[in-house]
């Protein structure tokens, strides 16, 4: 079952097309929902398909208590990641760019830091505002860094947003060990999924509406991704786009980072495995983006459950090795055919 | 070389100044040894007095030890950060940004996971080190050897690729760690990153001893490496065998990153700042001034550091928070000053 889950986008390659894809896609679909099943299967507390059928009430107060609400955290979660990637790469006109390697995680962990440091004891909703201050913060200096490069297709891009990461990440360490929080930091950071049950991931329930807002707003994106002039000359109010752009992104990123920690290449991999597959247009892409950022989160959240179980590692941890390597794959696969 | 157009050495080119790279080098040295000696031998009192100390006691063994440290950390950066950038014709990319440090802590969290806690529990230090060491070597000559006789479009996608890969090999050390029972874990973790001011000393012998051996056969390799300035072809046009250059290069610098790593853990930007001011401030191109410029630089800036902050701010193990937050801005500043080959 995991393992199905990890090959699946591994064999679907950029390279084969279209064909490969009228193939991979469907069978996406079925990997998706029996992932997800799986999820809501697999847990400490013992809960069986024949008990839930049979209509047992413990089993279906914990299903809903823990199960469900870690099932959808997840899906959330990966949303928000891969629409948050796909946003940025239509924005900045660069395949590489997502919240990782833009910098805006660890600007939602300085924000995340400097909550605790100032507010103490804020509520979560405090942090989640904060967090998606500095986010949005982030994504503006980054965008007006990179604004200065010439070739927007180069790779410095995410160069430069992965080295302002570890700025801001430096500063976040330092502010961390100055107020005896580099724990609470470092365990916040590696997230996860392992104490999410009902009352706790509601607020992920924002990046729904962030999720349906990007469907909806799909083609400005579109066109927005064609460059600030032709934009401009086919009629869209390019600043206003930007705007609206970053702001779901800092949302997203902000909720997504409070709720569960940074969740690493998530946003890279997926929109640019369907756009090898389905081509760039981004409305038709964004169902496939959701079900493939599923498949991949879900996945991974599950190879961290059955290894160490009764432990778990954190989603995070699987989903740095999975992305980073298909991201490697993809940077190794293009660099013969693709002038970056 | 597709890596040259993108970073010709500047160097090269650049104009000559009054002050010879004698002088230049002679007030390193004493600013060096001035920074060393004022570190072992001035302390706070009780009574928020900084003097002089002369009292030989514990304090001043865990100080010596840890300037021990400082010498091999600022000797292995210098060294490994000017090497790498002579023999890739770059000068971004350091050994750490691209991630060897990470695989030298990989390579160490497989064999644990594969061996077991004894294979770091080893009382004898010096045939673990070397075989961590080999392995380290193998590694790094095959993985960095093929990225770079690889054709890459450009050195921004050369160098994207190297970061990752850092990231990669430090996701999954961190999911073996997880794998781990904490017994083992702990055995890893103690073995595996030092601090400069926790060093850990049965490594010292060992490590300074690789040290010298590597430092004898750079020294008498710097005239070739002055030729690999050039670039590739015209160094093999005067006749250097590129292939076993880079080959030998990358195998002394991944000794020189595992001694390091082993002694204060992964400094990512450390090497490039101080291998970014000695090509300013040496006065001479050549790796006779450059490399022990990077080292003196090194030394200053540790040990002047860490007396800063241990006796001013009362902050210790913060310097390496430091050198991460100005080497980031500084080689921010360094992709910026190449706009015109972006």
């Amino acid at each position: 079952m995991t393992d199905t889950a990890t090959d699946a986008p591994a064999q679907a390659g950029p390279r084969k097309g279209t064909r490969l894809g009228r193939v991979a896609l469907p069978l996406l679909a079925v990997v998706c929902v029996a992932l997800l099943l799986a999820s809501l299967m697999t847990g400490e507390y013992h809960i069986t398909l024949a008990g839930l059928l049979a209509g047992d009430a413990e089993m279906w107060r914990m299903f809903f208590i823990s199960r469900v609400p870690r099932t959808l955290a997840l899906v959330f979660a990966g949303l928000a990641m891969s629409f948050s990637g796909v946003i940025m790469q239509r924005l900045t006109q660069n395949r590489f760019v997502e919240p990782t390697t833009a910098g805006t995680a660890e600007w939602a962990g300085l924000g995340v830091l400097l909550c605790m440091l100032y507010i103490p004891g804020a509520s979560p909703m405090v942090r989640m505002i904060a967090a998606t201050a500095t986010a949005f913060v982030g994504t503006l200096v980054f965008l007006g860094f990179i604004s200065r490069i010439r070739a927007r297709r180069s790779a410095i891009v995410p160069l430069v947003g992965l080295m302002l990461g570890a700025v801001v990440s430096a500063i976040t360490t330092y502010l961390a060990i100055g107020a005896n929080l580099l724990q609470a930091v470092v365990s916040w950071r590696s997230g996860g999924f392992a104490h999410i049950v009902r009352g706790f991931y509601e607020p992920l329930w924002a990046v729904a509406i962030i999720a349906v807002a990007t469907y909806l707003l799909a083609n400005y994106f579109t066109i927005a991704g064609l460059g600030k002039d032709v934009a401009t000359s086919l009629g869209l109010r390019y600043g206003l786009t930007m705007g609206i752009g970053v702001t779901m992104v800092a949302l997203a990123s902000g909720v997504t980072s409070v709720v569960v920690g940074f969740i690493p290449f998530l946003g890279l991999v997926v929109p640019n495995i369907i756009s090898a597959l389905r081509g760039d247009d981004v409305r038709s892409g964004l169902p496939w983006v959701a079900v493939l950022a599923t498949v991949l989160i879900v996945g991974c959240d599950l190879i961290g459950r059955v290894v160490v179980r009764p432990m778990e590692i954190p989603v995070s941890v699987i989903m740095g090795v999975v992305g980073a390597v298909t991201f490697l794959a993809i940077l190794l696969t293009r660099r013969n055919r693709v002038a970056l | 070389m597709s890596l040259s157009e993108a970073t010709s050495a500047p160097a090269l080119a650049g104009r000559t100044s009054r002050v010879g790279w004698r002088t230049r080098m002679a007030i390193a040295a004493t600013l060096a040894v001035a920074c060393l000696t004022v570190y072992l031998l001035m302390r706070t009192g009780a009574d928020d007095v900084l003097r002089w100390d002369f009292q030989f006691g514990l304090s001043f063994e865990r100080r010596l030890r840890t300037a021990t440290a400082i010498l091999i950390a600022a000797f292995c950066g210098a060294l490994s950060t000017v090497l790498f950038h002579t023999v890739t014709h770059n000068r971004i990319l350091t050994p750490s940004i691209i991630g060897l440090d990470s695989l030298y802590v990989l390579i160490q969290t497989v064999g644990v996971f594969l061996v077991g806690g004894r294979f770091v529990d080893n009382g004898d230090s010096v045939p673990q080190f070397v075989a961590q060491t080999a392995a380290m070597v193998m590694f790094a000559a095959v993985l960095y050897g093929w990225l770079f006789s690889g054709r890459f479009a450009s050195l921004f996608l050369l160098l994207l690729a190297g970061v990752v890969l850092g990231l990669a090999f430090r996701a999954f050390a961190e999911f073996l760690q997880r794998l781990l029972s904490p017994t083992e874990f702990d055995a890893l973790s103690i073995k595996l990153y030092g601090r400069l001011t926790a060093v850990n000393a049965d490594l010292l012998p060992i490590a300074g001893i690789a040290c010298l051996v590597v430092g004898v056969i750079v020294w008498q390799r710097r005239r070739v490496l002055d030729v690999l300035l050039l670039g590739r072809d015209p160094a093999m046009g005067l006749g250097v065998n590129h292939q076993r250059e880079l080959t030998l290069a990358l195998v002394l610098i991944a000794v020189l990153v595992s001694i390091s790593t082993a002694l204060v853990g992964p400094m990512m930007f450390f090497g490039f700042i101080i291998a970014t001011l000695s090509y300013q401030l040496a006065g001479d191109w050549r790796h006779r001034a450059t490399l022990p410029m990077a080292f003196l630089i090194g030394v200053i800036m540790l040990a002047g550091g860490q007396f800063i902050l241990h006796n001013i701010f009362y902050a210790n193990g913060m310097l390496t928070v430091i050198i991460e937050f100005v080497g980031g801005i500084l080689f921010l500043a360094m992709l910026f000053r190449r706009r015109g080959t972006m």
